[in-house]
C-alpha cells in the first residue's frame, strides 16, 4: 500500500499522517506530482480558501495529473473538508473559482437558518448516512464527527450524496462517485469514528482494485 | 499518562494549549513540545501563548495545531488576525479576549495574560476581531477564572449578542450547571473548562451527559 497525501501548501498534514500512522499505515506526504503515479490511495486534504486550494494545485501542477490519475487509472481519492469541496465543479470562497471538476457541483457559504447557528459551523454533528457505502462500513448511523468550515458542497447529482449533517438546514457532509471521495468532517480529528473512516477508506482502495 | 492522551481516552471534543508566561517571558511557542502533543491528539487541538508573528501561526499549524489562539498580538498588531485568517481561513483562528470590569464598572480587555490593561471596551474589541476574520472568539473573565465559582455570564451573553461568530466560555465553571448556564442564558456556542476537570471528580463524559438530559446538543459518547 502506497498512499500519497498531497502537500500543497494548505494543511495539517501532521495530524493526517499521526492519524494513519495510527491504524499502522505508513504514508508520504509529497509536493511532486510524479509521486502519484505509485500511489494506491491519495489523500487530499485541506484547510483555507477554496481558490487558494485551486491556486497551490495548479501552482505545483496537481490539477491535470489528479484528475487523469483519479479518472482514467482510477485509483482511490479521500478529499477532507476543503479537499472535498475541491472536488466539485466551481466554487465561491475568494471569488467564483472552477474546481477539480470530479464530482460535478458547487461549493456555496452556509446559511443560518435559525439564529443559534453562527458560521463557521465549528465541532462536533452527527452525520446520517444516506445509503450503504464502503466508506460508513460498520459505523453507526448517526456518528459525530468534527466540522469546521464555512462553506459547503452541493452535488449536483443525489446519488453522489452518502451522508448528510443538519445545519443551516442540512448540507451534505460525504459524497462518493466510483472511486472518488469526500468528507466535509475532519477524520483525523474525530478520535475513534475518525480513524475508522480512514481505515475503511484504505480498504476500499484494496478491495476495489481486486 | 500524558494529561493530553488522558483527554483524548476520555472523549474530550476539542483541547485547548495555552502556554499562559511565554508572552510575559517573551518566549515564542515551544513548537516541538506542541509536536509531541499533537501525535497524541485525535481530537482539535487549539494552540496559544507566544505568537507574535505569521510563521508563528505557520509553524504551530505544521505542528499539528488545528486551530491557534491569539491574544496580546493582537492587540498590538491586529493586522496579524486579518493576515491569519486570509493565509490559513478564519476558522483555524481563535481570538482570546480576557476581560475584567473597571472601576466604572464596564468591561475591559486585559493583555499579557490578564495583567496589563488595554483600555480597550469588550464588545468593541470582539467586533473588530470579528471583522478582520477571526473564526471564533474565546471569552476569559479574569477574576471568574480558576476560581469554579460559575462564569460571568452577563459578560459571555454581551459578547455572543454582539458578534455573529460562535463564542466560547471560559473562566469559572465549577459544575455542570455552570455550563449549561453558559450555553442556554450566555447563548455560547461552546464551553471551556479546566478546573472542573483538575481539582474535582466531574469528567467531560459526565458533563455531555447532563447537558444532553437538559436539551443541549452534544456530541454522543458512544463507547468503541
Amino acid at each position: 500500500m502506497n498512499v500519497v497525501v498531497i502537500d500543497y501548501g494548505m494543511s495539517n498534514l501532521g495530524s493526517i499522517r499521526r492519524a494513519l500512522e495510527e491504524s499502522g499505515i505508513t504514508v508520504s506526504i509529497s509536493d511532486d506530482p510524479e509521486k502519484l503515479d505509485s500511489a494506491t490511495h491519495i489523500i487530499l486534504p485541506g484547510v483555507g480558501a477554496f481558490k487558494d486550494g485551486i491556486k497551490n494545485l495548479r501552482r505545483r501542477k496537481f490539477h491535470s495529473k489528479l484528475r487523469k490519475i483519479v479518472l482514467q487509472d482510477k485509483i482511490p481519492l479521500l478529499g477532507i473538508c476543503l479537499g472535498m469541496q475541491l472536488l466539485a465543479d466551481l466554487g465561491y470562497e475568494g471569488g467564483k473559482t472552477k474546481g477539480l471538476g470530479l464530482i460535478s457541483g458547487t461549493v456555496n457559504l452556509l446559511k443560518p437558518s435559525v439564529l443559534r447557528e453562527r458560521i463557521p459551523h465549528i465541532g462536533w454533528n452527527n452525520v446520517k448516512i444516506n445509503r450503504p457505502n464502503p466508506l460508513f462500513e460498520k459505523i453507526p448511523d448517526d456518528t459525530d464527527f468534527y466540522f469546521v468550515h464555512s462553506y459547503h458542497f452541493a452535488p449536483k447529482d443525489n446519488k453522489n450524496i452518502i451522508g448528510v449533517t443538519e445545519y443551516c438546514g442540512s448540507f451534505v457532509s460525504s459524497v462518493m462517485k466510483d472511486n472518488i471521495i469526500g468528507v466535509q468532517f475532519h477524520p483525523e480529528k474525530s478520535q475513534y469514528w475518525g480513524l475508522k473512516i480512514l481505515r475503511n477508506f484504505l480498504e476500499f482502495g484494496i478491495k476495489n482494485r481486486c | 499518562m500524558p494529561a493530553v492522551k488522558v483527554y483524548n481516552t476520555r472523549q474530550v471534543d476539542e483541547l485547548i494549549l495555552l502556554d499562559i508566561t511565554a508572552t510575559k517571558e517573551e518566549r515564542e511557542p515551544d513548537f516541538e513540545t506542541i509536536n509531541e502533543i499533537s501525535s497524541e491528539c485525535f481530537c482539535p487541538l487549539t494552540v496559544g501563548g507566544g505568537i507574535t508573528k505569521i510563521e508563528d501561526v505557520k509553524n504551530l499549524l505544521r505542528a499539528g495545531a488545528d486551530k491557534i489562539c491569539i491574544n496580546t498580538a493582537a492587540y498590538h498588531n491586529p493586522q496579524l488576525i486579518k493576515q491569519a485568517a486570509c493565509r490559513f481561513g478564519s476558522q483555524c483562528i481563535v481570538v482570546s479576549i480576557d476581560v475584567k470590569k473597571n472601576k466604572k464598572g464596564s468591561y475591559e480587555c486585559f493583555s499579557h495574560c490578564g495583567s496589563k490593561s488595554t483600555k480597550k471596551n469588550v464588545i468593541e474589541w470582539a467586533k473588530n476581531a470579528e471583522k478582520l476574520g477571526a473564526g471564533e472568539i474565546m471569552i476569559t473573565s479574569i477574576p471568574q477564572d480558576g476560581t469554579m465559582k460559575g462564569y460571568d455570564l452577563d459578560l459571555i451573553k454581551m459578547v455572543t449578542a454582539n458578534v455573529k461568530i460562535p463564542v466560547i466560555a471560559s473562566g469559572g465553571a465549577g459544575n455542570y450547571l455552570d455550563l449549561f448556564k453558559a450555553i442556554s442564558y450566555g447563548q455560547a456556542s461552546a464551553v471551556a473548562a479546566a478546573s472542573i476537570f483538575h481539582f474535582t471528580e466531574q469528567t467531560p463524559i459526565e458533563a455531555k451527559k447532563f447537558l444532553a438530559s437538559k436539551g443541549i446538543s452534544v456530541r454522543k459518547t458512544t463507547m468503541c
